[in-house]
Formats: structure tokens, sequence, C-alpha cells
């Protein structure tokens, strides 16, 4: 493998990886406040729908983006209103927001657009363009450094950029500020956060928030930069790969990083390398598809040891008994 | 109890009514791409629009959602006496094996598959030959001598599309590369488009730049980002011509919607034949698309030598091999 095919690679998992990672922090955020989220997929889907339609309306992207980060901010106060407002349970409000999500995306859609739930083809300002970064062109020739600079760090959407700069965001957040010890306090031990005099219900609707906006951010890189506009059920599992991507890292930000990345690693590997030829044997291309998967799990098995979440998550809580 | 009643009655009318509209109506099913998936079932779907314009007739119309619900669709229009009933799609023939004895006086046609039943009508397209013909347009015009195709699902069906263009492409360029990728293995595969994109990127990396999309719904994010990299894209199934002028070189066409009106319009008539029908060049079953978005890319050599080739398959002096025969391509 020569330094195109290698940096081809890379460019492909950052382009993948972006996703995961947004959705793997905005469950950090959530799941440190102690509410287990599975509707990270619901949330990114209905993103990836709400900023595709509105950005074929209006013509702007950047209102798409709001749009898709509003309605996950919808979903996200949805999930919060049932677990954290009427103490339901955490996981069932997940599915239901995945459910909910997947129906409503292509009946709106339909309703709307008429082509089968999918958006108009986007284009133009409509979607987010690839940015070059300054001095790419010039630094090209430069043996290696150039080449990884111009091919691989250059030429992203931005919300690439901004999803890896949020990784040392959240870390500064979480462990640097008063506001990150309290996140944190709130999903260990609610009832110390309680006793200090801070509200844990104002706390972990923050979270959600916070999380229903990188959702946003995640759904909406997938339809108007990834991609130029809605499909149905587009999100194809990122949500839940971003859950188990957060599980990995033992819900730690910079881990988060390097789990999204393995991820989209092995997932441009598979597309990447379809036909390899080892010692004459062929791999079949069956087999480069499945072996993300069966990484995932010799890896959850045998490296990452035991994971422990924060220790109130999944549990309403309950002022007064 | 009177609101029960005016509810039950009300309930029994609708069904009394909506099977006395159905009982002489043609029927189809979609696969899982969708009816809108610009590509194989959408064609499908214009066939049946046409038919319902045309005639001034109705249809019904089931678009599956999963796999489980195959079999389950195929009866619910066969009981409510559908006839005849069109299945798109060659997974629906495993289901339709089942289904169709059961249902001797209802006329079942298949698309892209065979079901070996005395009341099935199984149309197959010779997507070899067509995919052979845009392969050779292909292969004039790649600079680089590389081209690419993006399959969808993993399946003989698509390596029918794959392996007519490899040989189309080495027809005019004996030294070409033909890098051949699978979205997946899975239905999922056939609405992917980032990993299209994704696919899409690798082969021009590779030197690749006219790429053949032969992948439903995925293809979209093919045909996307050939635009984006100033590429050729090839679309598949419906003319795609129109959704990036000036880039997509051409689209293989397949015409299921022909084979839809045609079924819909004998199956009225009484007059549909049961039993395998091919559907190739010679009976414009298949082809390539020509219209103002790509006039510009095709120059008259181009389809000089393209209207040479069909006329010679279709006269029987170049014989395109086909994948289905033995499970491989001579061609790489």
């Amino acid at each position: 493998m020569d330094l195109a095919m290698l940096l081809q690679l890379l460019d492909s998992s950052v382009r993948l990886a972006t996703p995961l990672l947004l959705a793997c922090l905005a469950g950090l955020f959530s799941e440190r406040a102690g509410i287990f989220d599975i509707g990270l997929e619901g949330k990114i889907l209905v993103s990836a729908f709400f900023s595709a339609a509105v950005a074929a309306f209006t013509g702007s992207v950047w209102i798409g983006l709001l749009a898709g980060i509003g309605s996950s901010i919808v979903f996200a106060l949805l999930h919060g209103l049932a677990s954290i407002t009427f103490r339901g349970n955490q996981l069932i409000s997940g599915v239901a927001i995945n459910f909910l999500a997947s129906g409503m995306t292509v009946v709106l859609g339909d309703s709307w657009f008429q082509i089968g739930g999918r958006t108009p083809q986007l284009e133009g300002h409509a979607r987010f363009q690839n940015l070059t970064l300054p001095f790419a062109e010039q630094v090209r020739d430069v043996p290696v450094l150039g080449a990884i600079y111009h091919d691989l760090l250059s030429g992203h959407s931005i919300l690439v950029y901004v999803g890896f700069l949020l990784v040392p965001l959240t870390w500064w957040v979480l462990f640097r500020t008063r506001f990150g010890l309290r996140l944190r306090a709130v999903g260990e031990n609610p009832a110390a956060v309680d006793t200090a005099g801070i509200s844990v219900v104002r706390m972990r609707y923050t979270a959600v928030i916070i999380c229903g906006v990188l959702c946003g951010i995640a759904g909406a890189y997938l339809a108007t930069g990834l991609s130029a506009g809605f499909v149905r059920e587009m999100s194809a599992g990122r949500g839940f790969i971003a859950l188990a991507a957060l599980i990995f890292s033992k819900w730690r930000p910079w881990y988060a990083l390097m789990a999204c990345f393995l991820f989209g690693l092995l997932d441009a590997t598979g597309s990447l390398f379809q036909n390899i030829h080892v010692a004459g044997i062929s791999v079949p291309v069956q087999f480069m598809q499945a072996l993300p998967y069966i990484l995932t799990v010799v890896i959850l098995a045998g490296f990452v040891g035991k994971a422990i979440p924060p220790r109130a998550g999944g549990e309403p809580y309950v002022k007064e008994r | 109890m009177t609101l029960f009643k005016k509810l039950f009655g009300a309930a029994a009318a609708l069904t009394l009514t909506a099977t006395a509209a159905a009982a002489q109506d043609p029927a189809i099913i979609f696969d899982l791409g969708g009816k809108f998936d610009r590509s194989f079932n959408e064609a499908a779907y214009n066939g049946a629009e046409r038919w319902a314009e045309e005639s001034g007739g109705s249809y019904r119309e089931i678009e599956l959602q999963s796999d489980a619900q195959r079999e389950q669709a195929m009866r619910r229009l066969a009981e409510a006496g559908s006839n005849p009933i069109v299945m798109a799609g060659f997974s629906q023939a495993s289901a339709l094996s089942v289904v169709a004895p059961d249902y001797p006086d209802t006329t079942f046609v298949i698309i892209d598959g065979v079901v070996d039943e005395p009341n099935v009508r199984s149309i197959i397209f010779a997507e070899h030959e067509g995919s052979y013909l845009v392969g050779m347009l292909a292969g004039m015009a790649s600079e680089t001598g590389v081209v690419g195709f993006v399959g969808g699902m993993d399946i003989p069906l698509i390596s029918r599309f794959g392996c007519g263009y490899a040989q189309g492409v080495r027809a005019v360029n004996p030294d070409a590369t033909i890098i051949q990728n699978m979205t997946g293995t899975t239905p999922a595969a056939w609405n992917d488009p980032v990993r299209g994109g994704e696919l899409t990127r690798a082969q021009i990396a590779q030197g690749a730049d006219v790429v053949f999309a032969a992948a439903g719904g995925t293809g979209l994010g093919v045909l996307q980002t050939a635009e984006d990299e100033g590429i050729f894209s090839i679309g598949v199934d419906s003319n795609q011509n129109y959704l990036h002028p000036g880039s997509v070189l051409t689209s293989m066409l397949k015409r299921v919607d022909v084979a839809v009106y045609d079924a819909f319009t004998n199956g009225m008539d009484g007059t549909l034949e049961t039993g395998i029908v091919t559907l190739g060049l010679a009976e414009n079953g298949v082809g390539y698309a020509l219209d103002e978005n790509n006039e510009s890319l095709i120059t008259e050599e181009m389809m000089a030598r393209v209207d040479a080739a069909r006329d010679a398959i279709i006269a029987g002096e170049i014989e395109v091999h086909n994948y289905s025969d033995d499970g491989a391509c001579p061609v790489q």
C-alpha cells in the first residue's frame, strides 16, 4: 500500500467517522448526566430529514442546519419529558423516538415532496461544500507532509472540523468546568448534587438539549454534507454504532474519538479493499464487509475490559420517597 | 350501541366498495428500494401509471417495507381478486413460488426472476447486452483507461450488469482496467447513497473517470459524487440523464415500464401468456439513453460504433457472455 492509497483510506475514514463522533459525543453528554439515550439514531434521522427538507425549500444549507438541530432538540426534549419529568423508562422512550423518527420522516417527506419520502437533490448553496484549507494548493507538492495536508486534512466540509474540535471542547467542559463537574455528579450521585442546592432536573435537561444539538449536527452532516438529500432510513444504524463506540470508550471524549475513528476506518476498509489477494488466495468481499463487525466483537470482548456506566444512569431521580 | 352499529355498518360498506373496485384491477408490488428510487421501481411505476392513464383503469399497489411482508402482500392482493399481479424485483421469486400454486386462477408476473409455475409469467432482461453497449461508451469516453462499476447488492443479477459492462469496455479498449465494487450483501445496499459515494471516491482515487452505477437508490450517491468530482457516470434502469446533465454520460435502460405496461394491458384483455420471456436488445427491452441532456457527450463516432455493435448483437455476430449461464465472467 502506497502513501496515496493510505491517505485515501484515512480521508474516507474521517468522513465516515464524523457522524459517529458527533452522535457519540451527544450520547456522552446525555449519559454522563444519567440519561441513557438509545434514541441517537432517531434524532440523527429526524435532523437529516429536516435539514435536507428546509435546505431544499430555502436554498440555504445554514437554515437547513438550524432546522435540523431544532428538530433534533424537539425529539431530545421529548425524551427528556418522558424520562426526567415523568420518570419513564429511558430505554423505552428511546426506542419510541427511533420508531417515531423512522415513520415520521417518510410520511412528511412523501406529503411535502411526493417523491417517496426522499427530498429533492440539493445543489449549490443548499449543501455543505468542501473547504480547502489555506495554502493547501501551494504545499501540495511537498513530499509526504504536503500530501497529508492537501489530501487528508484539507477538503472536508466545515462540520467535519467542527466535529473534531468538539472533542477537546467536550473534554474541557466536562473535566475542567464547574458545569462539567455538576453534570458528571448528576450522573453518578444526583442526591449529592441535590443536597448542594443544584437542580438535578435542570442539569439533566441541559444535558439532553446538548445531546439534541450534537445529534442535529450529525444528521445535517449526513444529509447535506456527505450526500445531497435525504433518503429513507439514511442513518443506517450509525446511531447504534455511536452507542457502541460510547461504551467502547467508557464514556470518555478522547477515547470516543479513537473508537469512532476505528469504526470509520473499518467501514472505509470494507469499501476500499473489496478485492484483496493474499498469498494467491482471494479474500471474499463478504468477509471484508463483515470484518468491521467481527473486529468489534473481538475488541469488545478482548481488549476493552469492563465498561462501567455512570452509576445513576437509567434511573429517574426521585427527590423524596 | 347505535354508535357501534353505525361504525360497523360504515366499515362493512367500505370493505364492500373496496372489494368491488378491486375485483378486476391489476396490481403491482414494488420492491424494497421504494416506488420512487429513480431507477428500477420507478420504471415499474411509470409503466403502471402509463397504463392507468391510457386505459382509464385503476390498479392496486403495495410498497414493501420489509422482507417479511412479501408473501402476505401477494396473498392479500390475490385474495382481493386482483389479476394480473405484477411483482417487481428478483427477491420476490421465492415467496411467489410458494404463493402461486395456491391461486391457480390468478396470473402472476415476476420481473427479474424465474418462477416455474403454470400461472406465472417470468420476465428476464438481457442486462448484459445493454451493459455491453454502455460499457463501450464508457471505454470510449474514458481518458485514463480506468473505468468503475458500483453494484448494489452482491447477487448474480448485478454481476450480469458488471460482466456485460466489462466486456463492452474491453471491446473498445483491450487494455482498460475495470474496477468492480459491490455496495453490500443485504437489501440495505439498494438504499445507501453515502456508501455509494465513498465507493465512487475510492474508484476515482484509483484513476477511474467513468463509473457505472447499477445500485438502485445507492446509485444516486454515485452520480452525485461523480458530478462533484468532475467525472462521468452512467445511470441504470430508468433514464437518469436528467439528474446531473453533463455528468451522466448515458443510462443503461431496462424497459421495466414496458414490461409492466404490457402485463397490465394483456392481462386485462386476457391475452397474457405465462412462461419465461427474455427481453434483450432485439426486443428493445434494454438499451442506452440518448436525450438532450447527454447529446453533447456522445460523439457521432461513439454513436456509430455502439449502434453497429447493437446490430451485431441482434444479428448474433457478437455474443455477449451472460454471467448467469456459468456464474463466471471471462473478463475481469
